[in-house]
């Protein structure tokens, strides 16, 4: 007997209602002659799903983990219970390397560990080395790398708001962002000659000086940029989206982000005004006028906020850069890092000699050690290094913030839904180049 | 921006406020100058613990006792005096000399005094590689001294969940920042590249995280046996 198979509300036969107030559907058989036979509806499945945890896998190939970071999750439903970082992908040794590479031949190293703010790392390494020489550098370069510093940071700020924008979805502020930093890496190029790996300094002083007309390059940037970060701001900060997924999440309070070693916008969100650059200055940077913004709650909101005002803080920062920049050579004259003039390398022996051996030998500092923190983009970011009086260091330890900040995500993500972990994992602001060294 | 009247944050300098406002240090010498007054307390805290103190490039060394740490850094961090709350960073040095031992060293930083503090402990040739672990104070020495665990193989007793972080954890070549350890590391090329093609990419999961899921029982049997032996990653 040929029978088609139908479904249909069983709401013909039955109240269709099951015992929880749902309608149901039941399978029905339609013979040849319009006779119908309901069948049995089927028991109910009501598999018991409490206490049943579920492992979710993100990373390292992700595009909303920013780089090779891997998160494995243990999921009560959406809620995650545990998390468990792993690191480790990107580790190419380069503290390992620096033990073999004279203090100059480190710095290109430095750009590719936080590749978002290489031209910082180069200053960082260039004040760590210079301390460790006992080097003073002259006007000209502390406020050149005043500038450097403060520009990368621009840059690295609107890479992290741009990519947080598209992870909590977001679109155009991600262009406005990126477009302004391609404004900044345009800066940078005619500079140093580099976008990403700049390499801008040496021990004792700069690779090269600005060429002319660069400062009115930069006033202009400062002119317009100001208004795209105002834009930012209109649209995001009272933007019932963005403020729904990002208050409240991944709070760290005062006392646990100290706890914790967060650093940078990290820290200042929970509410310590914890800055490099104020509590243990650099580069003079006590003699600039700028605030240290300070968030209340420590929750995703705040880092966005102290992230923005920062960008308007580095602005301020660079204008009085700008207005003070002093004449004068960007090298220091100290003859144990400073490699003679070209022109007397090839027409004077004791030059020669002396060009050679620094270029073959490397300058060697005295027996001693040094830690120079600055306040990267980041966070704290430190340059331990040892000399045992020979050219190479015997120790180049670089500390870097996003590793200790990303080792409190499984504190800040326990107890969050799983589509919140990308929010709070963004608002880290890490870069696995710097994490994993 | 600026903090409410009633949040009470945890402000640097707060607990020295006539203090002077700190400011770039210039013309630092090499040897000497004021070392940090926190060195005299640990020395008058500690009887016996400080081994030296120096003061290099302005920053201050104090070499204790590495059987005293954990003391000492408790101390420091709970003293109202001190209040060396911040823990920056963990890590050691080995020295390209064989007979110099090496050292473990801990940058600690007070908040609230600005003050800025290098402790070190040395590990006598000879000795297991073992300091007392500072995780019970500062949550931030989790990861920190995993790395150099993991970098150094100096194993930190206390610390819950020491095991590699960098390196994968099958990883047998040793600890690559010895000055033992070659730069091109211990194998040949070739060698290595055997090795990299012989891992399993889809033990992927260590057992804890397996047990999680009670997903054990629906991972190929091979994988069983694999990870019941011990194994845990394969990447």
């Amino acid at each position: 007997m040929a029978t088609t198979k139908r479904t249909v509300e069983v709401a013909l036969g039955t109240s269709g209602i099951d015992s929880q107030g749902r309608p149901y559907r039941a399978p029905v058989t339609v013979q040849e002659n319009g006779g119908v036979t309901t069948l049995e509806p089927p028991e109910p499945i009501e598999p018991d799903l409490a206490g049943e945890h579920m492992l979710i896998n993100i990373g390292p190939q992700h595009p909303a983990t920013h780089g090779v970071l891997r998160l494995v999750l243990e999921l009560d439903g959406e809620t995650v219970v545990r998390c468990i970082p792993h690191i480790g992908y990107l580790h190419c040794g380069f503290e390992k390397i620096g033990e073999y590479r004279q203090y100059n031949q480190v710095i290109p190293w430095t750009d590719r560990e936080d590749y978002l703010n290489s031209i910082g790392n180069n200053v960082a390494f260039a004040l760590g080395a210079e301390r460790l020489f006992g080097i003073e550098i002259t006007p000209r370069c502390t406020v050149l790398r005043v500038i450097a510093m403060e520009l990368s940071r621009i840059i690295s700020h609107l890479v992290w708001l741009g990519t947080t924008c598209i992870d909590i979805g977001a679109f155009s502020p991600f262009l406005w962002a990126f477009e302004q930093r391609e404004r900044v890496y345009e800066l940078l190029e005619s500079w140093v000659g580099a976008r990403l790996t700049t390499s801008a300094t040496r021990v004792g002083g700069m690779a090269a000086d600005i060429p002319n007309g660069w400062v009115d390059k930069l006033r202009d940037f400062l002119r317009t940029f100001p208004k795209v970060v105002d834009e930012i701001d209109r649209v995001l900060t009272t933007n019932g989206i963005w403020v729904g997924r990002t208050v409240g999440l991944g709070v760290m309070t005062a006392e646990e982000a100290i706890n914790y070693g967060l650093s940078g916008p990290m820290i200042r969100a929970s509410g310590v005004a914890y800055d490099v650059r104020k509590d243990f200055p650099y580069l003079d940077y006590e003699t600039y006028d700028f605030e240290v913004p300070v968030g209340t709650n420590g929750d995703v909101y705040d880092r966005f906020l102290v992230r923005l005002e920062e960008l308007r803080q580095s602005t301020r920062i660079l204008v009085q850069a700008v207005d003070r920049l002093p004449d004068g050579p960007i090298n220091t004259s100290d003859h144990r890092v400073i490699l003679p003039p070209k022109s007397k390398a090839m027409s004077d022996m004791e030059s020669m000699i002396h060009h050679f051996k620094q270029v073959m030998e490397g300058p060697r500092p005295p027996i001693g050690e040094a830690y120079v923190a600055v306040e990267s983009p980041k966070g704290e970011k430190g340059y331990y290094m040892v000399s045992d009086g020979t050219a190479k260091p015997v120790r180049w330890r670089i500390r870097p913030p996003s590793f200790v900040n990303l080792s409190a995500i499984p504190k800040m993500v326990e107890g969050h839904l799983l589509s919140d972990v990308i929010a709070i994992n963004a608002s880290i602001d890490i870069v696995m180049g710097e994490i994993d060294r | 921006m600026s903090a409410p009247a009633s949040f009470t944050p945890v402000m640097p300098g707060s607990a020295a406020p006539e203090a002077p406002a700190p400011t770039t240090p210039k013309r630092v010498p090499n040897r000497g100058g004021t070392p940090n007054p926190s060195a005299a307390a640990i020395a008058a805290q500690f009887p016996g613990a400080v081994v030296r103190t120096e003061v290099i490039w302005g920053e201050t060394n104090v070499y204790v006792d590495r059987a005293r740490v954990l003391d000492i850094v408790r101390w420091l961090h709970d003293d109202p005096s001190q209040r060396y709350d911040y823990l920056s960073d963990v890590t050691a040095v080995e020295f390209r000399d064989p007979e110099q031992p090496m050292q473990v060293v801990w940058h600690l930083r007070s908040l609230p005094y600005r003050r800025f503090l290098r402790l070190k402990a040395e590990l006598p040739k000879g000795e297991p590689l073992e300091v007392p672990s500072v995780w019970s104070v500062y949550k931030g020495a989790d990861w920190l001294e995993r790395e150099c665990y993991d970098m150094f193989g100096i194993r930190f007793a206390g610390h819950a969940d020491l095991r590699r972080i960098l390196m994968w954890e099958q990883y047998h070549e040793g600890h690559p920042l010895r000055k033992d350890f070659p730069l091109r590391g211990r194998f040949s090329r070739a060698e290595q590249l055997r090795q990299a093609l012989a891992a399993n990419p889809e033990a992927r999961y260590s057992m804890e995280e397996l047990t999680i899921a009670q997903a054990f029982e629906d991972i190929p049997e091979d994988m069983q046996r694999r990870l019941a032996k011990g194994e845990r990653t394969g990447e």
